[in-house]
């Protein structure tokens, strides 16, 4: 078999990437280096760690589908159409990148908490959010939602509006054109910004523990079990850490796009 | 009356309308940035001019003076242009019955629907193909059955053959000209072939305006404008006419045969010749023929066994032997003279 | 996946001027304060030493006043703190952070110090603090006993019993023979205390000083039981300390008479 020949790397640029590549992996290799192997089964497997892994499994995939439910539209917005200000809100969109979490999770706190912005009225609603699983969603959808909007707007543009007029043209409506044509061809990149929003979501931290609190099996995610063994048992927080990268990369390597071009 | 386009676009300053009757193909002719890709976009609903009409079948699609303006999707206007455009995530079938499963078709019967067309465009065999696969002449028949399956009122095409390969254009021209002989179509072209094959009529457009509108056999042989003489291969220069003879815009005088209907002493009138009615001297020659010009040689292009000499504004056509023996390159200069009886004067419209 | 897009060529010059900047203003103030472990014993004066004293958060206040006052005594030495989570500082420690005092806000993480053979002279306790109960300012939920925590929609915060102030808590729940229901349980007092100030929460359960350094943001209600759970405050001088006199020196200060009443002034208790 013939291997298709590229057009060369500069060789220099090798240098580099391996140290990047060393920097990445080092630090997990010195974690697997500290994990008591003897116990590793009992230290994940303790009542408190189940309930902490199921936790945020499922907030995680509640964030997901949160993203998607807002984070779609909001993305053909900011592709498909002009209007004053966009960029601005561009911008303002993607501040929770940027943004420290804890002040994410204190932002949180000013709007939907007691004495929030919207406090009042979910009060008298009778929804109490704050100490709540609903709460870990919501800091977790705050920090995640950027990564699918940015990277669905990037495939949106990429994808081009060629194939939708098109589409038009043959008598398709907006929502036909959205459903058959508009969405089947950025489904890469929506994957893709699943799976980044999944991943955020997994190893959210700060915003969740100023603005849900830290509860086993209400609001206490892995991250947060992690945080709080490391002050008792340095030994279970590094096993719950190995956990977390293992599901973490089991999720990325299941959701991973298919290439294939198009 | 079928169609009836116009519309006015300063930005690219385009002012044109015209009207097709129903069933009628036009062929849209005219230099790159003539204004004719703004015309289909206009009556496809892609671009909103400041003033314009579309009125087919008697519906206004777009009336900006009454704000009608109806969307993309809502005008039964199919247009194909020069990249298929086909579904990369679905079948050819799928592609095909997109058009009537927008209309809400079931699916069963949209892709009966398809298959019927993709056979009547010859590519029935590739309906369980995905479109990546294709060459470029499969996925543009698989194009226009998907165009057709839509059942539009009226078919734009935009140089649909531009990018294929020599080869299998005629057998596609072939297949457009039996799929547009009984429809309402405008066809963007550069290709005479298209033009006379699958056109009844032609509108030539220059800098936005309108210049010429005839029928196709007529506006070929007896061009009026630069664009259609090229296209049809011809020389063309205007002028006026004398009584006797063409006093030429640019200067000159030209003695040919005036042509029906004769033209009156004052007329604006276009004199045209074939390149191969063109002799060609290294030098002015002395006395007859009277018709002789001093030309810059710019390109000399193969044709056949002939060279096609071309300068600024004509053509000649001269054996390989005459081009070594007058030792003509680009650049130098030579004569062209042309018989008075090789040359049709026409009266303007 | 794909980011915005990418910079114009005068907005990445208008970034590259700005980091540039950045370092220079950093370097130029890294070089005037001196930055770094540039004070060795050996080459400059004796007059210039620096104190690194490692303590737990909750003595944040008390500590930097002392540890202004023993500037002043001490003409030309500099005292810098590390604050934090008494397990954070232990853990820093033993990998080799550069201390040469601990506070430590329980035993329990100075023992660990010790088992390690850390420590230079033997800890000594210096403070104790006990817990309060701490409300919202307009206590909305009426609470004035302990009893009070254990009511019905009560939403209670307390701190997760992994932790000191939580092992505490959960200390004198079990001597009142109560069964709290928290809402959250959380990794520090600090975070019980947000909790409350925030408004989220209508009662924890948190140091006094924590109370009396909130001030009027909070309502502390104290109760008799708090007498099961006290917490003691070590002190110890490290081994591997650069400057042990001075080190012994800060000790003493903290364990005399001017130490002991600016403890007290901030609510600690006698250990």
């Amino acid at each position: 078999m013939g291997r298709t020949r590229t057009v060369g790397l500069p060789g220099w640029l090798y240098v580099p990437a391996l140290v990047g590549a060393v920097f990445v992996l080092l630090p997990l290799v010195a974690i697997i280096t500290k994990v008591d192997w003897a116990n590793f089964g009992t230290l994940i497997t303790s009542e408190s760690s189940k309930d902490a892994l199921l936790l945020s499994l499922r907030t995680s995939a509640a964030t997901t589908v949160l993203c998607v439910l807002l984070g779609v539209p909001m993305a053909l917005v900011l592709a498909r159409t002009t209007f004053p200000g966009q960029n601005v809100l561009r911008s303002l969109v993607l501040l929770p990148l940027v943004l420290p979490p804890v002040v994410g999770g204190l932002a949180l706190l000013y709007t939907f908490g007691r004495k929030g912005l919207l406090g009042h009225a979910l009060e008298v609603m009778d929804i109490r959010i704050a100490f709540s699983t609903m709460a870990v969603v919501l800091a977790q959808t705050f920090v995640a939602l950027p990564f699918l909007v940015v990277s669905l707007e990037g495939a949106l543009r990429t994808a081009g509006q060629r194939y939708e007029v098109v589409a038009a043209g043959l008598g398709a409506g907006p929502t036909t054109v959205f459903r058959r044509v508009t969405l089947p061809l950025v489904l890469p990149g929506l994957l893709a910004g699943m799976v980044l929003s999944f991943a955020r979501a997994l190893g959210e931290f700060g915003a969740t523990i100023t603005f849900a609190g830290s509860l086993q099996g209400v609001t206490r995610t892995l991250p947060l079990e992690i945080y709080l063994q490391r002050e008792v048992d340095p030994d279970a927080a590094v096993a719950l850490a190995l956990l977390l990268v293992v599901v973490a990369v089991v999720v990325i390597a299941l959701a991973r796009p298919d290439r294939r071009e198009p | 009356m079928s169609l009836e386009l116009g519309a006015r676009v300063a930005e690219r300053d385009v002012d044109a309308s015209f009207e097709i009757n129903t069933g009628q193909t036009v062929a849209l002719l005219g230099e790159n940035g003539a204004g004719k890709s703004t015309l289909l976009a206009v009556a496809a609903g892609l671009l909103r001019p400041e003033r314009g009409r579309v009125v087919l079948d008697g519906q206004p699609l777009l009336d900006t003076d009454n704000g009608v303006d109806l969307p993309p999707h809502r005008r039964g206007v199919a247009l194909l242009s020069q990249d298929p455009l086909l579904f990369p995530h679905l079948t050819v079938l799928d592609n095909v019955a997109f058009g009537p499963r927008s209309r809400g078709v079931p699916r069963r019967d949209a892709q009966q629907q398809a298959e019927h067309w993709l056979s009547q465009v010859g590519a029935l065999d590739l309906a369980g193909r995905k479109p990546g696969g294709l060459s470029g002449g499969q996925a543009q028949r698989v194009a226009i059955a998907r165009a057709l399956a839509a059942d539009p009122r009226l078919l734009l095409l935009d140089e649909p053959m531009a990018s294929l390969d020599v080869e299998v254009t005629p057998a596609l021209r072939q297949t457009l000209r039996g799929v547009l002989a009984d429809r309402t179509a405008v066809i963007v072209t550069h290709d005479v072939l298209d033009a006379l094959l699958l056109a009844d009529r032609v509108v030539v457009l220059e800098n936005g305006r309108i210049v010429e509108d005839g029928d196709t056999r007529v506006v070929l042989t007896r061009p009026r404008s630069r664009f259609a003489a090229r296209l049809a291969g011809v020389n063309l220069l205007a002028g006026t006419w004398t009584g006797d003879h063409v006093e030429l815009d640019d200067g000159g005088v030209l003695f040919g045969m005036a042509a029906e209907p004769l033209p009156q002493p004052g007329d604006r009138v276009v004199a045209t010749f074939k390149p191969h009615a063109v002799a060609v001297y290294r030098d002015l020659p002395q006395g007859s023929p009277r018709n002789s010009f001093g030309v810059r040689i710019d390109e000399l292009e193969p044709l056949g066994d002939l060279i096609r000499l071309r300068t600024e504004q004509l053509s000649a056509d001269v054996t390989l032997q005459a081009v070594a023996d007058l030792d003509l390159t680009p650049g130098t200069w030579a004569a062209f003279s042309v018989k008075a009886t090789e040359i049709d004067v026409y009266r303007l419209a | 996946m794909a980011f915005p897009p990418p910079m114009r060529w005068d907005e990445a010059m208008n970034l590259r001027t700005r980091v540039i900047s950045a370092l220079v203003v950093l370097s130029t103030s890294a070089a005037l304060t001196g930055c770094g472990s540039s004070d060795d014993d050996k080459t400059s004066a004796p007059k210039s030493e620096t104190l690194t004293v490692y303590a737990a958060a909750s003595l944040t206040g008390v500590f930097t006043d002392l540890g202004k006052k023993f500037e002043a005594d001490h003409p030309g030495v500099k005292v810098t703190f590390s604050f934090g989570g008494s397990s954070d500082l232990v853990t820093q420690i033993q990998q080799g952070a550069p201390a040469d005092v601990f506070a430590s806000a329980d035993t329990k993480n100075m023992d660990k110090l010790t088992a390690d053979g850390l420590q230079g002279d033997a800890p000594e306790n210096f403070a104790s603090n006990t817990l309060e109960i701490v409300t919202p300012p307009d206590n909305p939920a009426k609470i004035d006993s302990l009893d009070d925590l254990a009511k019905k929609g009560v939403a209670l915060v307390i701190c997760a019993p992994e932790v000191p102030c939580g092992s505490a808590a959960q200390k004198v729940e079990e001597g009142a023979k109560l069964t709290f229901k928290p809402v959250s349980e959380e990794q520090s007092v600090k975070d019980v205390l947000a909790k409350v100030t925030s408004g989220e929460a209508d009662a924890g359960l948190v140091y006094v000083t924590d109370v009396k350094a909130a001030g009027d943001a909070v309502n502390g209600v104290t109760f008799p039981e708090a007498a099961s759970a006290v917490n003691t405050y070590p002190i110890a001088t490290l081994k591997d300390s650069k400057h042990a006199a001075l080190a012994k020196a800060f000790v003493e200060l903290v364990l005399g008479t001017v130490g002991q009443e600016a403890l007290a002034g901030a609510g600690f208790a006698k250990p």
